[in-house]
């Protein structure tokens, strides 16, 4: 077993989850403990009690995603302010699956990762889904959609990313089909408006309901006059943004209130 | 932290003493979370950052410090003042407290 930093870089080069406790202010200035679900923690903060409440609300802020600093007395006892910790949580990357391996699929993959993400790229067409059309791509997945996120759509929560940029009915329809059916919390598609208004119909027809339908954002993108594939990834990374933290999307210019 | 592991890899291989500066806090409006992270080599090398730019400079030169054993591991605060127009401080008007560490864990 290596040191704290060691076992945090690696756990962090391979995308797993961690959290790192540190005294910031208190008796044992620097003193670290290093949480992992479902393993004892490695470190000490320098007392056994302080160690045991610090590790359990660690593990909480892990599974939360939050990035705290909390008060405790000398042996972890709550409402005192005798040392001041700070939890830095590492969640795993987010994660989007880009289904179509199109001329905008690379673009996407770039500034998605800029952005990141794990991206996977899924296309059922062998000639297209291939590692040298998209080495940015962590992973690229010879699969149907459907059959892709049957198999990983249970690992895909809000913070994740489904881009359907197949530009095909029969791949687009299924891909969204089962998008809906998971907890990812973007959903696009891509497509003209007159291409969107028949594929609405083909997935009505599959059985999705108006709250499914909600979710799903097409034509996919914020309206910034996107036109090539580059411009296209920006104006679709922009909107997941822009979903996330819940904004519009407008010119900070023509908005008030905080910006961050 | 993960944005500057290649660099304080590199720096470590090739034997250099490595200081971490994180954000623990921010006060008012700031433009990194908790958690931006700094790392600073003792030749003076620097990899990511705790502002937009604002206080990087002081980050540099207190975490430098720590390495020199000048000041000891702790947390140090930059805020805007009135008072002290050329003091260091973050344009947007908010406040950071930056934890400067030694990496010796």
């Amino acid at each position: 077993m290596g040191t704290v930093y060691e076992e945090l870089r690696d756990l962090l080069r391979a995308g797993r989850p961690v959290a790192l406790a540190t005294v910031i202010a208190g008796p044992h200035v620097g003193a670290k403990l290093l949480v992992r679900p479902g393993e004892e923690p490695l470190g000490t903060l320098g007392d056994p009690d302080l160690d045991r409440v610090v590790a359990r609300d660690t593990l909480a802020e892990l599974e939360a995603g939050l990035t705290s600093t909390r008060h405790y007395g000398a042996h972890g006892e709550a409402r005192e302010d005798a040392v001041h910790v700070f939890i830095e949580s590492f969640a795993p990357p987010p994660r989007m699956i880009v289904f179509g391996a199109v001329d905008f699929t690379g673009a996407l993959v770039r500034v998605a990762k800029v952005l990141g993400y794990r991206v996977t790229v899924c296309d059922a067409r062998a000639v297209f889904a291939t590692v040298q059309r998209f080495p940015l791509a962590d992973e690229v997945v010879n699969d149907w959609p459907d059959r892709h996120l049957a198999k990983v759509g249970d690992e895909l929560g809000p913070r994740d990313a489904v881009c359907v940029l197949t530009h095909d009915h029969k791949f687009d329809v299924p891909a969204i089909a089962a998008a809906v059916r998971t907890g990812v919390g973007y959903i696009g598609a891509m497509g003209s408006r007159r291409t969107h208004e028949g594929r609405l119909a083909r997935l009505r027809d599959a059985g999705l309901t108006d709250e499914d339908l909600a979710r799903v954002r097409s034509p996919i993108g914020l309206d910034i006059g996107a036109r090539t594939p580059e411009e296209t990834a920006i104006s679709i990374c922009a909107e997941i943004v822009a979903a996330r933290t819940g904004r519009q999307g407008r010119p900070l210019r023509d908005t008030a209130g905080p910006i961050h | 932290m993960r944005d500057v592991l290649d660099d304080i890899e590199r720096w470590r291989a090739a034997g250099r003493r490595v200081a971490v500066a994180r954000v623990v806090g921010t006060e008012g409006s700031s433009p990194r979370d908790p958690g931006a992270a700094m790392a600073v080599s003792d030749t003076g090398e620097v990899a990511g950052s705790v502002s937009g730019g604002c206080v990087e400079g002081a980050v540099v030169e207190a975490a430098l410090e720590v390495l020199a054993g000048e000041r000891e591991r702790g947390v140090v605060s930059f805020g805007y003042s009135d008072d002290e127009a050329f003091a260091v401080g973050l344009t947007c008007g908010g406040t950071i407290h930056v934890f400067v560490e030694p990496l010796d864990w």
